[in-house]
């Protein structure tokens, strides 16, 4: 992690560069949780940020690189006064149509054989998030999230 | 993944001594659910009451262990801590588990002290 020095405008920034891997990903959430705890960020926005980010990464590393081939993960926060704003990096795959997955709900109103057991990423990274955007760079996969905050 | 468990009037309860269900604890989380039940049988409950978080991953191997149950056994929550909560509530799996407040309210049990 690179905490940069304070700035005199009250933003502040991190990067992390972490494996794409599920103790890759663990290890970034780790790192940004004290980084966040740090700055003063309250607990359920802390919590909210977290649940988006291990979607996101999580996404990263089982669809845009190949499970025997994992490539690096990164990570960009601008925490501003109003917003923390993440961009998430990869070199892995394209998301099919250069679109971001719709956030679909998936049912759980059947019986227990039939309950879902995935398909809730998306559904909870754009319920829990204010801005998402997404944008194919060169061979890069920029996605980046949006949370409005409010500072205690 | 660690867990300790207790038999109690036909309830199986076990409390998860991790932190984190996660993509990097789902496999070894299902693969001891199904360790831990299998000796038994009737209802179970699940303390995450030390779980800090879930994320979808370890939100499907819960829905797994309910599933690897089998027979209509019935799997039910105790001790969600905030962040879980949340998961289950956007979800919707807080309509598909028992969620209780403590393993004494899952077990119908007065709080003590």
């Amino acid at each position: 992690m690179v905490p940069c020095p304070r700035a005199e405008d009250g933003r502040e920034s991190i990067t992390i560069i972490g494996d794409g891997t599920a103790d890759g990903v663990r290890s970034i959430l780790t790192e940004l949780r004290q980084k966040l705890i740090a700055l003063g960020m309250m607990s359920e926005q802390r919590g909210t940020v977290e649940i988006v980010l291990a979607e996101a990464l999580n996404n990263i590393i089982e669809h845009a690189y190949a499970p025997q081939e994992p490539g690096p993960l990164q990570l960009h926060a601008d925490l501003k006064p109003d917003w923390l704003e993440i961009e998430l990096r990869d070199r892995g795959r394209p998301f099919p149509g250069l679109g971001l997955p719709h956030p679909i709900l998936p049912d759980s109103s059947g019986p227990v054989r039939t309950l879902p057991e995935g398909g809730f990423g998306w559904y909870l990274i754009h319920n829990l998030t204010d801005r998402v955007s997404y944008h194919r760079v060169a061979d890069e996969n920029h996605l980046y999230l949006g949370f409005m905050i409010n500072r205690s | 993944m660690q867990f300790a468990t207790i038999n109690q009037s036909g309830t199986l309860v076990i409390s998860v001594r991790e932190r984190r269900i996660d993509a990097a604890s789902a496999i070894r989380f299902k693969d001891a659910m199904r360790e831990a039940t299998q000796a038994a049988q009737g209802r179970v409950v699940l303390d995450m009451s030390g779980v800090d978080f879930v994320d979808s991953s370890g939100l499907g191997a819960i829905v797994a262990s309910m599933k690897q149950l089998g027979d209509g056994r019935k799997l039910d929550l105790s001790g969600l801590t905030p962040d879980v909560d949340r998961v289950f509530r956007l979800t919707r799996m807080d309509s598909v588990f028992g969620i209780y407040p403590s393993v004494d309210a899952a077990l119908g049990l007065r709080a003590s002290g």
